[in-house]
């Protein structure tokens, strides 16, 4: 009984099913763990971003947003990068 | 030539070695000559599982070291007369035996049995290795778990890296009931993140708590899920085509009436 009235609560409440939660984790998870990249190489790599990006503009650290994702059996690279402003040229602003 | 078969997982506690206990009974049932390895050295429980704890003479390392023969430390199951079990030591570490030594053993048991069962520790160092390096065959046991199926992909990884070319899965402990309801991970779900071939599918049964207790096989019960499902697979591995079927406990007039009136 329990089953059906919780099947029902959820198809009103548009509920995601917990395994299709668990399901998302794994796959997501499992990116991570078959690509070799390792969190150093991973931090290296957002580290010299930042320092090619900060030449040009400035941005916000705190606001980065820097994963690995994937559909399916391909893997991207995701960065967001918030932008504060423009830094003007051949005068260097002083932050 | 005997074929030789491991019993693997990565995650601890997903029903490696009941499954090692059932599907070794299940192939002596059968009438084939069955060698189950513990090689779980430091932390063994085959031996309590099958109930033959108290018999344990010599175990694994005596014999890779010498001081006893294979035949010596080889337990005969009275109640299956085609299996036997060589245990693992208790008081020594994995590094007692090498992946060498495992080659050597296996190569020695092939002349005298159809199938050598591998009860492989949990985790992904020397006693996995150990397990796994002398195996033709590898089979996965996993639950419908994110930790399990997440560590489940590292073996298949680690599997396919030493080039070990046939393993199977076996899905453990499915919940019918949580899975159509959508609360766990279906046998699909599971393949479709893992892709590799199934061999079977357990259903989760309390049979196996009590036949652990008891330290019997629980293939000899009829009405028991679990063991119908570890039979099939030994029927599957003996090369028979046999369908994947989720069994369910068998409904009697009584308990069909109790599940009509929402009475559990």
């Amino acid at each position: 009984m329990s089953t059906i009235i919780e099947s029902i609560k959820r198809l009103f409440a548009h509920e995601t099913s917990s395994k299709e939660i668990a399901k998302e984790r794994l796959k997501l998870v499992l990116i991570h763990d078959r690509s070799s990249i390792s969190p150093e190489i991973i931090e290296q790599i957002k580290e010299e971003m930042i320092q090619v990006i900060s030449k040009h503009l400035e941005i916000d650290r705190g606001g980065m947003d820097f994963s690995l994702e994937g559909e399916e059996d391909s893997i991207a690279l995701m960065v967001s990068i918030p932008i504060k402003g423009m830094k003007r040229n051949k005068k260097k602003s002083r932050d | 030539m005997g074929k030789t078969i491991v019993i693997t997982s990565g995650k601890g506690g997903v029903g490696k070695t009941t499954a090692v206990a059932n599907i070794g009974s299940a192939l002596a049932s059968m009438d084939q000559k069955v060698v189950l390895v513990d090689a779980d050295i430091g932390l063994r429980n085959l031996d309590v599982v099958l109930g033959l704890e108290n018999r344990i003479v010599y175990d694994i390392v005596d014999v890779v070291e010498g001081r006893a023969k294979l035949r010596q430390a080889l337990i005969k199951d009275k109640r299956f007369p085609n299996l036997c079990l060589l245990p693992a030591a208790q008081t020594r570490d994995k590094e007692a035996v090498s992946p060498e030594d495992m080659i050597r053993l296996c190569r020695d048991l092939r002349e005298e049995f159809d199938f050598i069962i591998i009860d492989s520790p949990a985790g992904i160092e020397r006693g996995f290795k150990n397990a796994v390096t002398p195996a033709d065959l590898a089979i996965i046991v996993t639950t419908p778990e994110v930790s399990a199926v997440r560590d489940a992909d590292r073996i298949v990884g680690l599997l396919e890296a030493m080039e070990k070319e046939e393993s199977k899965l076996i899905v453990n402990r499915v919940r019918t009931k949580l899975v159509s309801r959508g609360d766990m991970l279906s046998v699909e779900d599971v393949l479709d993140i893992l892709s590799i071939d199934l061999i079977g599918v357990i259903p989760e049964d309390e049979h196996i708590i009590i036949s652990t207790n008891r330290g019997e096989p629980l293939i000899n019960n009829n009405s028991a899920p679990a063991g119908r499902s570890f039979l099939d697979i030994a029927r599957r591995i003996l090369g028979e085509d046999v369908p994947i079927n989720m069994y369910t406990e068998d409904e009697n007039l009584f308990t069909r009436l109790k599940r009509l009136i929402g009475w559990r």
